[in-house]
């Protein structure tokens, strides 16, 4: 038997190399590369009545400069809307340079091409932009009052209104015993990888064909993209994705205008050119996400079972749709959670604003639907005055009751189906964990100190692994050498890793043996790209199945070789052998010789294949009718619809009486994304993704004034988490298998983010007896919310009226 | 901004040990460290993650401590030694990995505990950590905490980044005592 390898624990194949300098990033690429950089708008909205570009043009060093005028044909055509809708009827996208209008700080003007970065800037410094300002929309609000336009023919600034209903809300509504309406508001904040964007572009002039690097989480997608907006018959365009610096959504976007721009201009100087981002126009010219408005209005009984839930929601989508409308359609659809909502109707507006372009960031809408339903199971609670667990669990969907259609269309168009989970079960779990039930002693003891602490949960349910396919590719080399490759890129998520485990183990070879490549289209043609937490679902279901092919005509050359039934033969640490008579056998490098007739001996084990080598059969051919040379094996996975993956989380937080300071004393995780390839990598997901959340819930906020400036467009004033910020997770995992692929997994990336700011609120509420309905909240926000407090602005939660805080309601359920 | 037409920059020619090597190049007064060590020489272990100081990606050592190489100046680190990530592993304490990498005992750790996740950031972190456990070599897990906390990583948590902390402590321990006859 070979040694267990999935769902072990298993050192990543990645580090090493991480280790010790040998990553190989996109700006690590190309030293002879020239330097690009640009010319961004500092105003939010204005025209461009004018650029001078005379004093840069005789900058030492400096090759090219280029507006929107030089671009020829569909390089200056407005850049595609990757994810149309039916109901995004105004969608809008901005050029890779500005053609005469610009609509948020950051949009790129003018492109630089010198010998280094150095002289581009200085170039670009040398530029002047005459402009004329328009009327700036920022904010909901604003955006959402209609009464200046971001673009002069989108009508209110509505790119998109999106209605979806299951029964009739508005009867259940009326015949509800009780009803709560909640008004809640989540800010901006954006992925902020570590490393920024980046293009490297080559053009061999000699066989008019481009390589092009990008940091992207879709190779497939920028060469098929950039391909078309070049003219350039995909066959003679790669896209390869290095080592990425991390992605969280912001890289699936393509083609960013940069990666239009950088491989066009390596084409007309035929030389090398590169653009490796900065962090400030990753702050003013990427992508932000998260902002939106939500009006919810919940009927239910005295038992606190949903009745109709009635949700609006005002989506700020920023100043361009490129990508669609993905992220408010993620909100409306996975706001339901775990829950039955009884009637369900979700109507959202997506609008514009002149910031900058709002695209999927990790959870990708739901932290910000969670946060809705969380928010409302906790006041629904607190109206009855029962347990937030005892509400939560009335309303849950049960394990008897998958697979549970909601009757509502997700992101890809398919039904919102969930294939599995355990709910009431991860909800015990939880509740041991931290220990909800001896929470009110706790609390008791901390209030004898003069400390407050707040107790908070939240729940969610994770569409992941959504279509439409991803392949594997597996060769076996006469070497023993086992190569593997799949069209979606990495950026962290341990695919070298996983993928070899998955690979180890249906074929049964050593992970030593297995080589991952990913991201690379000359490997792998055909794919999607990582995101939607569907990289492990997706390209490990395909390259399980492709191992199981490789599998099988390895077994079916080596029981020709042997003479014997296939089905008496094992593999075991690259060895073909007969069970049960294990000195009967052959090493996969071996079946690879034999599966590869040669004419040509180059090595001892190219000799054994060639043509005089052995015994055969005169009358067959050397490759059979049905079969191809080469010990390799390649298949698709491609699912009806997403699996859904689940988790609930709690946290104590203790709030300082004075200073407001929030402290998280204690954060727990209960996590379902059903059988886990590797435990270590998975709990590691769960860590990145709480600690975003953490940075969501109590630090991050992209600080626009009204003119549209991003004030704090740095990482000295954007406050990303440090280790100081971020709590200990304390995690545990269920395994609720997916019924819908070959492994029983459902996708773990985005998972530990989406409920912290539910989490949060919901502890802090606890904690000062008051709602919180805004997030982030920062010691200010709490200090000027127990001032509206205390002057009666903002009601008491029932709980703190209805009993003493020394003996309070819950938990006593 | 200014409407002249700059001047031809004036190079100055700059020698450094780097990794216990004198690299030697001709480099304009404003280029960053950071840039130069990975342009001029090409060493791309070293990381750019904000160009202003705060993440704490590009740290490498000056004379053994943690510097902040994209808040330098080449020039300024003229006849200075530096360690870059692709030195770690030179360290008496290095071991070679099965994959053939040497790996000082904080690369090892960081293997072991799932320290990182893309990788960007880890450079900054091996080397403020190598550097801080030549000071405190036995730290607690809050002192292990503090010590990281300067540098930014977007995947990790620091959860696992605080646990390699630790383990580099024993293993540094444990290799000391293979040093021992």
């Amino acid at each position: 038997m070979t040694t267990q390898m999935f769902g072990m624990p298993i050192r990543r194949k990645e580090d090493p190399r991480l280790l010790t300098g040998g990553g190989r990033y996109l700006d690590d690429l190309g030293h002879d590369a020239l330097a690009a950089a640009f010319v961004r708008s500092p105003h939010a909205h204005a025209r461009i009545v004018d650029i001078d570009a005379s004093d840069a043009i005789d900058v030492e060093g400096v090759v090219g400069i280029y507006v929107h005028e030089d671009l020829p044909g569909r390089v200056g055509e407005p850049l595609p809307l990757l994810i149309p809708h039916p109901t995004l009827t105004h969608g809008r996208t901005g050029h890779a340079l500005a053609r005469d209008e610009v609509n948020h700080v950051g949009e790129p003007i003018v492109m630089v091409v010198a010998t280094d970065r150095y002289v581009a800037e200085d170039a670009c410094q040398r530029i002047r932009v005459t402009y004329a300002q328009l009327p700036v929309v920022v904010g909901i609000e604003a955006a959402r009052a209609g009464e200046l336009l971001v673009h002069d023919d989108v009508p209110g600034n509505v790119a998109a209104h999106m209605l979806q209903e299951v029964g009739d809300v508005d009867a259940a509504m009326a015949a509800a015993p009780h009803t709560l309406t909640l008004d809640l508001d989540i800010e901006r904040s954006a992925c902020m990888p570590m490393e920024g964007k980046g293009v490297y572009a080559r053009w061999d002039r000699d066989r008019g064909e481009l390589r092009m690097y990008s940091s992207t989480q879709t190779s497939t997608g920028v060469r098929a993209a950039v391909a078309a907006k070049l003219g350039l018959p995909l066959a003679k365009v790669e896209c390869i994705a290095p080592d990425v610096g991390g992605g969280f959504g912001v890289k699936i976007v393509h083609p960013w205008p940069e990666e239009v721009l950088v491989p066009w201009a390596a084409i007309l100087l035929g030389r090398p050119v590169k653009w490796t981002e900065d962090r400030r126009e990753h702050f003013i010219s990427a992508a932000h996400e998260r902002g939106q408005l939500q009006r919810v209005t919940v009927g239910f009984d005295d038992e606190g079972h949903l009745l109709a839930l009635d949700v609006k929601l005002w989506h700020d989508n920023g100043a361009y749709t490129p990508y669609g409308i993905i992220v408010p359609i993620i909100t409306s659809t996975q706001l339901l959670g775990p829950y039955k909502p009884g009637t369900y109707r979700c109507e959202f507006w997506s609008l514009y604003t002149n910031t900058v372009l709002v695209t999927p960031y990790r959870g990708a809408g739901r932290p910000q639907g969670c946060f809705a339903m969380e928010r409302t199971m906790d006041a629904i609670a607190d109206e009855l005055g029962l347990d937030r667990t005892e509400v939560r669990s009335r309303n849950f969907i049960l394990p008897t009751e998958m697979p549970w259609d909601h009757g509502l269309l997700f992101q890809d168009g398919r039904p919102l189906k969930y294939d599995s989970g355990d709910f009431p079960a991860s909800l015990d779990k939880l509740k041991a964990l931290v220990g909800w039930d001896d929470f009110a002693d706790h609390r008791r003891q901390a209030e004898a100190e003069g400390r407050k602490v707040g107790l908070g949960i939240g729940c969610y349910v994770e569409g992941t692994g959504v279509g439409p396919y991803e392949g594997g590719h597996i060769q076996i080399e006469t070497s023993g050498r086992v190569n593997v490759s799949t069209g979606l890129t990495s950026q962290g998520q341990g695919h070298e890793t996983v993928f070899a485990q998955i690979v180890a183990q249906e074929l049964g070879v050593r992970m030593e043996d297995v080589h991952v490549t990913t991201g690379d289209t000359r490997k792998m043609a055909y794919a999607v790209g990582t995101f939607a937490s569907r990289a492990a679902v997706m390209s490990g279901s395909a390259i399980a199945l492709a191992a199981r092919n490789v599998r099988a005509k390895a077994l079916r050359i080596a029981a020709d070789a042997l003479e014997v039934s296939s089905e008496d033969l094992e593999i075991v640490d690259g060895t073909v052998r007969v069970k049960g008579a294990p000195a009967t056998s052959m090493s996969l490098g071996t079946v690879s010789v034999l599966s590869n007739p040669l004419r040509y001996a180059f090595d001892e084990a190219a000799k054994a294949a060639t043509q005089f080598a052995g015994t055969f059969d005169p009358d067959k051919p050397p490759v059979a009718d049905d079969e191809e040379p080469g010990l390799e094996g390649k298949d698709f996975y491609s699912p009806t619809q997403a699996t859904f993956a689940n988790g609930m989380h709690a946290a104590i937080v203790e709030t300082d009486p004075v200073t407001a300071e929030i402290r998280i004393l204690r954060y727990c995780v209960i996590h379902d994304c059903g059988t886990m390839i590797n435990p270590m990598i998975v709990e590691g997901q769960v860590h990145g993704g709480v600690a975003q959340g953490v940075g969501g819930a109590l630090y991050e906020r992209m600080a626009y004034d009204e003119s549209g400036q991003l004030l704090n467009a740095s990482f000295m004033d954007f406050l990303m988490p440090y280790a100081s910020e971020v709590p200990t997770i304390e995690a545990d995992h269920l395994e609720t298998p997916s019924p819908l692929n070959p492994l029983g997994i459902k996708g773990a990336g985005e998972a530990g983010c989406i409920p912290v700011s539910a989490v949060i609120a919901s502890a802090i509420e606890d904690a000062e007896g008051f709602p919180i309905r805004r997030m982030p909240i920062s010691p200010n926000d709490l200090w000027e919310l127990r001032r509206r407090h205390a002057d009666g602005a903002i009601p008491s939660l029932h709980r703190s009226s209805r009993s003493s805080r020394m003996s309070p309601k819950e938990p006593t359920a | 901004m200014t409407d002249t037409t700059p001047a031809t920059e004036t190079l100055h020619d700059v020698t450094v040990t780097v990794n216990g090597i004198r690299r030697s190049a001709s480099v304009p007064g404003r280029r960053l460290l950071s840039d130069f060590l990975r342009h001029d020489l090409e060493l791309t272990g070293t990381h750019v993650g904000c160009e202003h100081g705060v993440c704490g990606a590009c740290t490498v050592l000056v004379d053994g401590q943690p510097m902040r190489s994209c808040l330098m100046f080449a020039v300024t680190a003229q006849d200075h030694a530096i360690t870059t990530v692709e030195g770690l592993g030179s360290a008496p304490d290095a071991r070679v990995a099965p994959t053939g990498e040497s790996m000082n005992p904080v690369q090892q750790a960081f293997a072991e505990c799932h320290g990182l996740q893309c990788g960007f950031c880890t450079p900054g972190f091996l080397t403020t950590v190598t550097a801080y456990l030549e000071e405190n070599p036995s730290p607690t897990s809050e002192e292990a905490r503090e010590a990281i906390s300067g540098n930014l990583c977007r995947c990790t948590g620091y959860q696992n980044i605080v646990k390699s902390v630790l383990r580099a402590a024993e293993i540094r321990v444990e290799r000391a005592a293979e040093e021992q006859p």
